[in-house]
């Protein structure tokens, strides 16, 4: 995988190799090598729980420069719903925008408007027979990910609908268009709430390629915007949002999208929910559902670890929101209505490939032998999944010995035991976790931070 | 390779741990997904029957390169016709059982539509012996 395709990365000068991370990845992507975490970025979903598990912010996120924006004639900014809603109650949605325009962008659109076409696609993909059940929103790029390559039989089952962001920019460069703007006088700038969508925008699955020009960090323009944003109150009356409705201001909510969809829908939040959910379905034990919708962040992307705002609070904000607007079905879209069958046809996505990361090789033979393996070394290892290995437990630590990527020593048990035995000398075994976890974290420290107190 | 399980009758909550770990395992494997799921429905379905008729049972897996042999054994009441009870919608599942979602008298049907080889070996008063076979295509 090249450089540009890791939308995250490790501040190594912060990291403190304190294996949180390592322990919340869904995926068991992150290892600690000396006294580091090392991301395997084909493995990664791009969930964002390594960056809430850090007590030390050493992740950080790839993103454009703000002053790319600079170099178009029109700059776009599209942006999701939530943006909105993580604001302080005071501002009014016309000083966001015009908040937003001070930092730099001439048009505003919230993504979530054309929001009648895409239920009604959707809709069409559930009622077609064809279409296996219970069928998947493609909403969440973590969770697409997190089935390609986890669950890859339930690849089949994902909506081939494109996320509202996509419609939006369509809709956006039409419109500049008709206002007599030409195509490369645009820059298109999506302001992201996580890494999954940064990644699901720069190299998108299932479409050929991005429609957007860049990315904005949400937590970045948050704090942009805040350094601008007028306290004179201003009416909200912005052209720029004259086609968003109650359902598009929730949609990025938990429920927003399963509301709409078949007799029977569940709607999932939380990565480690999404896992335990995908597990029983991929084992043919959920019946009778027809829409699933899924969200890596808890309160969906109100959870997003971009944004500034508290999630709950950012719920609420968007909840009231939305009874101030109309109903999407009671919007007129007499441009929609005319370009039904263009827009139609942009809404398809491309048919998602499953990607497995788990393979153990592909030889067959050999690989019954390493798993035999792996299963045979559990049996000695002490089974509290501590981390000290530096793998995230005891299973995968044995997985990564087979894989010839772990050593028997890195057990600090079995290390031990050998020590006890008089295997190997009390000196060398100091010297092994030394090396795992490098020098300074034996000097005392009263600085030293692990998780202390954190939650109370 | 081998692997070995137990299960608990009456355990409804745990029920399909044997399963998911296979089911890990053979995607280690990269076998087909199809295959797969055949695989693990059939194993589940055998584990709740276990669960839901007979008082506790084992799981027995050998995995090698061509195939996944599945015992599932258990003492339990054992099954007096078994012919009977391959019956689709034959089941003599408690209400209990029923309340929970189960007791259609599908399993066994649709453990022999899920496996290349099915043979029940069964004693009454005594316990039941599944073996199932599936082949990597
Ligand atoms: N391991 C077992 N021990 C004793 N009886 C069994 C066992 N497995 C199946 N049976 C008997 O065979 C019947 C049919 O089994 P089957 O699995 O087809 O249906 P079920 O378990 O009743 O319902 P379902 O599997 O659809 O939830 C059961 O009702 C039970 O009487
Ligand atoms: S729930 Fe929303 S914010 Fe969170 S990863 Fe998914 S798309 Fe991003
Ligand atoms: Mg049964």
């Amino acid at each position: 995988m090249n450089e540009s395709t890791k939308y995250h990365a490790l501040d190594a000068s912060k990291c403190i190799g304190c294996t949180h991370c390592m322990k919340s990845c869904p995926t068991e992507a992150i290892r600690v090598v000396n006294g580091l975490a090392v991301i395997d970025h084909e493995r990664c979903v791009y969930c964002g729980q390594c960056h809430r598990a850090c007590p030390t912010h050493a992740f950080y996120v790839e993103q454009d420069d703000l002053d790319l924006i600079r170099s178009f004639k029109y700059r776009v900014i599209l942006f999701p719903a939530i943006m909105i809603g993580q604001f302080p109650e005071r501002y009014t949605e016309d000083q966001i925008y015009n908040g937003l325009k001070k930092v730099g962008f001439t048009h505003v659109y919230e993504v979530e408007q054309p929001q009648q076409v895409l239920i009604d696609s959707i809709n069409e993909v559930i009622n077609d027979q064809e279409t296996p059940k219970p069928a998947i929103s493609i909403y969440c790029p973590a969770i697409v990910r997190l089935i390609q390559g986890r669950y890859p039989s339930l690849t089949e089952n994902m909506i081939l609908r494109k996320a509202p962001h996509n419609l939006a920019a369509h809709f956006a460069i039409e419109r500049l268009m008709k206002e007599g703007a030409q195509r490369e006088e645009i820059g298109l700038f999506y302001a992201t709430p996580c890494i999954a969508k940064i990644a699901a925008v720069k190299s998108p699955v299932g479409e050929s390629e991005s429609v957007v020009d860049g990315i904005v960090n949400m937590n970045q323009l948050y704090n942009e915007v805040m350094k601008v944003i007028s306290d004179v109150e201003v009416e909200d009356n912005s052209e720029q949002r004259k086609n968003l409705s109650s359902e598009g201001i929730v949609w990025s909510l938990t429920r927003g999208e399963s509301c709409h969809f078949g007799s029977r829908s569940i709607a999932i939040d939380g990565i480690h929910n999404a896992v335990r959910f995908l597990e029983r379905l991929e084992n043919d034990q959920v019946h009778g559902i027809d829409f699933i919708e899924m969200r890596a962040c808890d309160q969906s992307c109100a959870g997003g670890i971009l944004l500034t705002g508290n999630r709950f609070m950012t719920v609420e904000r968007l909840e009231r929101r939305a009874k101030r607007y109309p109903a999407a079905k009671d919007i007129s879209q007499e441009t929609i209505r005319a370009n039904r069958i263009e827009l139609k046809e942009k809404l398809i996505l491309e048919p998602i490939q499953p990607k497995p990361h788990f393979i153990f090789g592909k030889d067959r033979m050999k690989a019954v032998e390493k798993i035999d393996r792996a299963q045979r070394i559990v049996c000695f290892l002490p089974g509290i999944d501590c981390g000290a290995c530096g793998s995230p437990n005891c299973h995968a630590l044995a997985e990564d010995m087979v894989n010839n990527k772990a050593k028997m020593s890195d057990c600090i048990f079995l290390q031990q035991m050998w020590v006890d035995e008089g295997k190997i000398k009390a000196k060398k075994a100091f010297l092994n976790v030394q090396k795992k976890w490098g020098t300074d974290r034996f000097k005392a420290d009263c600085n030293k931070r692990g998780r202390r107190n954190e939650g109370f | 390779m081998k692997l070995t399980f137990t299960i608990q009758g009456g355990d409804f909550t745990h029920a399909g741990h044997p399963s998911s770990e296979v089911k890990k395992i053979l995607k280690q494997l990269a076998i087909d997904g199809k295959t797969i799921k055949n695989i693990v429905i059939a194993l589940y379905e055998a584990e709740v029957n276990v669960v839901a008729h007979a008082w506790k049972g084992t799981v027995n897996v050998e995995i090698d390169e061509n195939k996944i042999t599945i015992w599932v054994i258990d003492e339990g009441p054992g099954i007096p016709d078994v012919e009977l009870a391959m019956q689709p919608g034959f089941s003599t599942a408690s209400s209990k059982v029923r309340e929970m979602g189960f007791g259609a008298g599908m399993g066994l049907p649709n453990i022999k539509k899920n496996t290349d080889k099915l043979q029940i070996e069964t004693e009454v008063g005594k316990g039941t012996k599944v073996k199932m076979v599936n082949y990597f295509s």
